[in-house]
């Protein structure tokens, strides 16, 4: 008896944990998120169940959302396809990884180098610098396409990856949500470093760097599935610096036959930042945490 | 009178200096980003406008044409009255709804246990990370009758034949509008995400005693407003992105779709830029694009911020 009280007792207490949320409601937007939830991951699901089918099994209605018979097939085609290209394909491999191991790591870097002093100082020029950072988050890197093709072949980048890496290191969202969690840092800890004599790099390199981690994870995530992706577009016309994407692209462009050589494509196109996104999920969204535009 | 001013410019001026040279480790710091910023984005909006009032192809020397390229694009283009239209209904459509979307789930699904949370978290974030696998949605939206869309219309009899959904004008902007909602649940997301984290959880009890009775009270009374920084950053995102809608456009719908009923302000400056290279005329188009993404950002950024004082 006094085991049911003490439970009823539990039971309030949980229940009265949970403020002002009724049992109906709960119910009408759980359904609701599980519906869109279903939108959201069934595309995703089919593409990734799509390069493990059969040619004959994608065809078939309704779609099976597991495959029937697991293959191997589509990826085996498409490395048979690849290896008859002229280019080796290790080659667009090694392209792909250069572009985008350099372009984050650079980015993560620079970026970082330049959100220490806007986070933690005021200095002649700091905020007309965040000002400016801010009003290009308003408008889409492709309305300066056109000139960034004029000065990447001033430069003379045409034609190679770093016509591909220095544009996109400097890109301003990496900034922009580095400079924010970095005012999180504790002021008194960068002073008492000074204070034992440690040189702004020091301080960055060592203290500051160390404790901003999570945001790592972020812009390597936003920069890393942007390069990761690249075909090199305009700028990049020899065949030999051609990255992944575009000889990836370039099989799927065939018949219908090939629609599973695609599915096998986009499956190895979408599983690499998809991975990476789950195992630093936390940290990403505690980066996100200090985003906010004031 | 003159002469004080001259000093105090003068010992101004010093003072600044002096600030400068204090803070050089700052700017050394900050140089190689800063260089790389100036240009590959300060100095092309300002090109982009220069070029735009010459006639230039990168192998002649740029000719001055004053505002020749505006009044075609305005008067005389009508693909890029099209592109505007498009553009602007995508915009107006994807833009407030998918900002909505990413709101609401993150609300609805800061409600579950923490892992199940993660779960859904992926779950609507990983469209946005996942390279070109929307191209499913040419296999969804197949003009046969082996898409899955048209399969399963057919299968329950609300139609007869199958609808080339991908080459009719009449639903070329939604299949655009749909899969581009299904990849908006990005950065902002995230950020409302975390933003619902951080809302102190003493106001919530605050709250119920001072008589919020129901879980909309709570949103409006204490979420929003707790989460308003989120909610600005949130809304820059989004409109950015709704306002250069391309690349879904471009490889689902074709370039140049049908009768350009999937032509974009964005895919109309590929076309000019990098096909046609025309680069006056494209850089014209980047201006006016640049123009209404600054003024619609500035404008709903003035709206947000006055919500709820």
């Amino acid at each position: 008896m006094q085991a049911v009280q003490k439970f009823m007792m539990q039971r309030k207490i949980k229940k009265r944990k949970r403020l002002n949320r009724s049992l109906g409601g709960d119910i009408a937007l759980f359904i609701l998120l599980a519906i869109f939830g279903i939108f959201s991951a069934y595309p995703l699901i089919m593409t990734a169940s799509n390069a493990f089918k059969p040619l004959d099994e994608l065809f078939v209605f309704p779609p099976t959302l597991l495959p029937r018979n697991i293959t191997f097939n589509n990826f085996r085609d498409l490395s048979e396809l690849i290896g008859n290209s002229w280019i080796p394909f290790s080659r667009y491999f090694f392209n792909t990884i250069f572009i985008t191991l350099t372009g984050t790591a650079g980015h993560v870097l620079i970026a970082s180098m330049c959100a220490y002093p806007l986070a933690k100082y005021k200095f002649p020029g700091s905020k007309i610098i965040f000002m400016l950072v801010v009003y290009s988050l308003m408008f889409a890197p492709q309305v300066t396409a056109t000139p960034n093709y004029i000065i990447v072949s001033w430069i003379g980048l045409i034609d190679t990856p770093f016509a591909i890496i220095l544009p996109a290191i400097a890109s301003s969202l990496g900034l922009y949500l580095m400079k924010q969690f970095m005012e999180q840092v504790p002021t008194e800890l960068i002073e008492s470093a000074k204070i034992d004599g440690a040189s702004e790099y020091r301080i960055f390199f060592q203290i500051v760097m160390p404790l901003v981690k999570p945001a790592w994870l972020t812009l390597i995530i936003l920069l890393f599935q942007r390069l990761w992706t690249t075909d090199g577009g305009a700028f990049i016309f020899s065949e030999e610096f051609k990255p992944l994407s575009f000889a990836l692209r370039q099989i799927a462009q065939g018949s219908i036959e090939r629609a599973g050589t695609v599915a096998a494509v986009a499956f190895i196109m979408m599983i690499v930042p998809v991975v990476f996104f789950i195992f630093s999920q936390s940290k990403i969204v505690e980066t996100f945490s200090t985003s906010g535009l004031k | 009178m003159q002469a004080t001013t001259k000093s105090d410019f003068k010992t101004r001026s010093k003072m600044l200096w002096k600030e400068m040279k204090e803070s050089k480790h700052l700017y050394v710091l900050m140089a190689p980003y800063l260089i790389l910023f100036l240009t590959f984005t300060i100095i092309p909006v300002f090109m982009s406008l220069g070029i735009s009032f010459t006639q230039f192809n990168m192998l002649e020397a740029p000719r001055f044409v004053g505002f020749d390229n505006y009044i075609k694009l305005l008067l005389d283009d009508e693909v890029f009255i099209i592109a505007i239209r498009n553009t602007l209904i995508l915009a107006v459509v994807t833009g407030p709804v998918s900002y909505l979307l990413a709101f609401v789930f993150a609300w609805l699904i800061n409600e579950l246990r923490p892992k199940l949370r993660a779960f859904m978290t992926l779950v609507f974030y990983a469209p946005s990370i996942s390279g070109n696998a929307f191209l499913i949605w040419l296999l969804i939206f197949s003009g046969d009758v082996h898409g899955y869309a048209n399969a399963f219309l057919m299968q329950f009899g609300f139609i007869n034949n199958p609808i080339l959904w991908l080459r009719d004008p009449d639903y070329m902007l939604f299949v655009i509008i749909l899969v581009q909602l299904w990849l908006s649940l990005g950065v902002s997301f995230l950020a409302f995400i975390a933003g619902l984290q951080g809302v102190d959880k003493t106001l919530y009890e605050a709250g119920s005693i001072d008589g919020i009775r129901n879980r909309w009270q709570e949103l409006w009374y204490i979420t929003i407003p707790s989460m308003k920084p989120q909610l600005l950053f949130g809304a820059v995102m989004q409109i950015t992105t709704s306002l250069a809608i391309a690349e879904v456009s471009m490889q689902l719908v074709g370039f140049p779709s049908v009768q350009y009923e999937g032509h974009t302000i964005v895919t109309h400056l590929i076309d000019y830029g990098s096909i046609r290279f025309d680069l006056g005329y494209a850089s014209a188009i980047a201006t006016v694009l640049f123009v209404i993404m600054i003024s619609a950002n500035l404008i709903v950024q003035k709206f947000l911020r006055r919500m709820g004082e």
